[in-house]
């Protein structure tokens, strides 16, 4: 818990502050400079609310983003690193749909702040796949037909694949506890349940295969 | 959302030095970040407590549990040992929010959470707690509100985990500069005829430090049951906690405590003294059910939560007691 901000810079925060032509930004890299002489003797580190460099560790590759310390992880991944598999739905938490993993935890990237991320290990839909090979429950979906609109898909994946993870083995119950949070309006839920069971079913087959 | 400044304190000192005007403690940040994004909370800084080691954790001795306030939900729900002794406060964590929510949300953070109700949380309706005149809820929708207390403020008490631990009769540390005063969790909650415009008793310059659970009589038994309007995560209709010390078949000592039908998680005395000195069968679960909600006053729509309570009160004690 302690390293959750280690990825924020201000130093790099000054350097992208100085670059950008905005005058608000601009006011604010000064009104920093001077917060973080007196932040020195007096106590930890204040960011914000300007601009802050944060590096985000997502999908295997350390990212930089500059961000104001109000901007959500999910608004960090779709609009600062272009991530857009990652949906916005509700935006409270309540139907995750921009379900990530932080340390392999799976979370609500609305309601996480991105600097709060910083210096953590984030997985996105984007980096489930390896290579070109489907993640087990991304090929089962697809078998299954477990999706319809697909706007709750790519939260739905991360949860089911987040299940698989940490329970290869999962009954019935374990995959609509795992879910529970995922609101889809199609209501594929059958689907969904079905292709997490399969795609738990044939990753244990072919690691005994691979035994 | 409004901009803000961020600091990580990474000691309970540290952060107590940060507290004041303007500024807003944050852990998980779940329920904090849904009241900045509608606008009810504007924080000049946060003071982010969750890098504070010493807060986060699950400890078990013979005196009793302590659950440090950042301690996670997923974590509780998951501490076997706690489950063990503790089985309703585990089951509470549990039913809380949506998995991906407990993975952030913390202990300390549900305790702490303000109100759900929607006039509350709809920024142009300037109801009582809001320093308004008024509760637009007890005249308006209220299926959702409360069914006790509700003369001034039909909120109900959203958090799950405050209603086990007012079974098990917890304590809060709050600690200020000053010191740390330990509080019992049934007279931190503060109902709408003490102060409309607060929950808790914690003052502004304090810091909650550590939910401590004395630990119950041998022989004691507990259940929680969560009544919601869907079977996957929702926020509940009603809840129940129960603990029985039961010894030579009979009930020695009885909790029965009703979350999301009052202001404050609600013990029913009449329930408890209903089964205190009995054997658990289920005529005596059924007339301690009776007996608490027997001075229900609902409003015009949530009279079905009567109902609904007195069932999963009768329920929970049997499943208490198996």
């Amino acid at each position: 818990m302690s390293d959750s901000t280690k990825g924020v810079s201000r130093r790099g925060f000054l350097k992208g502050a100085g670059s950008a032509a905005a005058a608000t930004a601009l006011l604010d890299s000064a009104v920093l400079t001077v917060r973080e002489a007196t932040a020195q003797i007096t106590g930890p580190p204040v960011y914000g609310p300007g601009r802050t460099e944060l590096a985000l560790h997502v999908n295997g590759s350390e990212r930089t983003v500059l961000v104001e310390p109000r901007t959500t992880l999910a608004a960090a991944l779709r609009d600062e690193l272009d991530l857009t598999g990652t949906k916005v739905v509700c935006d409270r938490g309540a139907c995750s749909g921009c379900t990530v993993w932080i340390d392999g935890l799976p979370v609500a990237s609305c309601m996480t702040l991105a600097i709060d991320a910083a210096g953590r290990k984030i997985t996105t839909i984007e980096g489930l796949a390896t290579g070109d090979k489907l993640h087990p429950v991304q090929e089962a979906f697809i078998e299954k037909d477990a999706m319809q609109c697909g706007f709750c898909t790519p939260g739905m994946v991360m949860t089911a694949a987040a299940l698989l993870e940490r329970n290869p083995d999962p009954t019935l119950d374990d995959v609509k506890e795992a879910v529970s949070g995922n609101l889809c309006r199609c209501a594929v839920y059958p689907q969904v349940f079905e292709a997490t069971l399969a795609a738990a079913k044939k990753r244990k087959a072919s690691q005994i295969a691979g035994s | 959302m409004d901009r803000f400044e961020y600091v990580s304190a990474t000691t309970v000192a540290e952060a107590l030095a940060q507290l004041g005007e303007g500024r807003q403690v944050k852990a998980g940040g779940i329920d904090l970040l849904d009241r900045m994004k509608e606008g009810l909370s504007s924080p000049k800084r946060i003071v982010n407590i969750r890098t504070i080691s010493e807060l986060d954790g699950v400890e078990i001795d013979a005196s009793g549990l302590t659950i440090g306030p950042t301690t996670t939900l997923a974590t509780v729900a998951a501490h076997e040992p706690l489950r063990d002794s503790y089985r309703a406060i585990a089951d509470a964590a549990r039913a809380a929010a949506t998995p991906q929510i407990r993975n952030v949300a913390t202990a300390g953070g549900n305790l702490l959470q303000r109100p759900r109700c929607w006039y509350f949380r709809e920024r142009d309706f300037d109801c009582l707690r809001k320093g308004g005149q008024g509760c637009f809820a007890q005249d308006g929708a209220n299926r959702y509100h409360a069914i006790f207390g509700n003369d001034l403020c039909a909120m109900v008490h959203p958090s799950d985990l405050a209603v086990p631990l007012t079974a098990f009769d917890a304590v809060l540390d709050l600690t200020s500069a000053k010191g740390t005063r330990k509080v019992p969790i049934s007279t931190f909650y503060v109902g709408p005829e003490t102060d409309p415009t607060r929950e808790t008793d914690l003052h502004r310059d304090e810091l909650l430090t550590a939910i401590r659970v004395p630990a119950p009589p041998p022989g004691t038994r507990s259940a929680y049951f969560k009544q919601k309007e869907k079977e996957s995560a929702d926020w509940p209709l009603a809840g129940v906690a129960v603990a029985l010390q039961i010894s030579s078949g009979v009930v020695q000592r009885a909790s029965v405590v009703l979350g999301a039908v009052a202001a404050t998680p609600w013990r029913s005395k009449p329930a408890e003294a209903a089964l205190t000195g009995r054997a658990i069968d289920e005529a005596a679960a059924r007339r301690a059910a009776a007996a608490a909600v027997a001075d229900a006053k609902p409003l015009a729509w949530n009279g079905y939560k009567v109902a609904v309570l007195e069932t999963i009160i009768r329920r929970t004690i049997l499943e208490a007691a198996s």
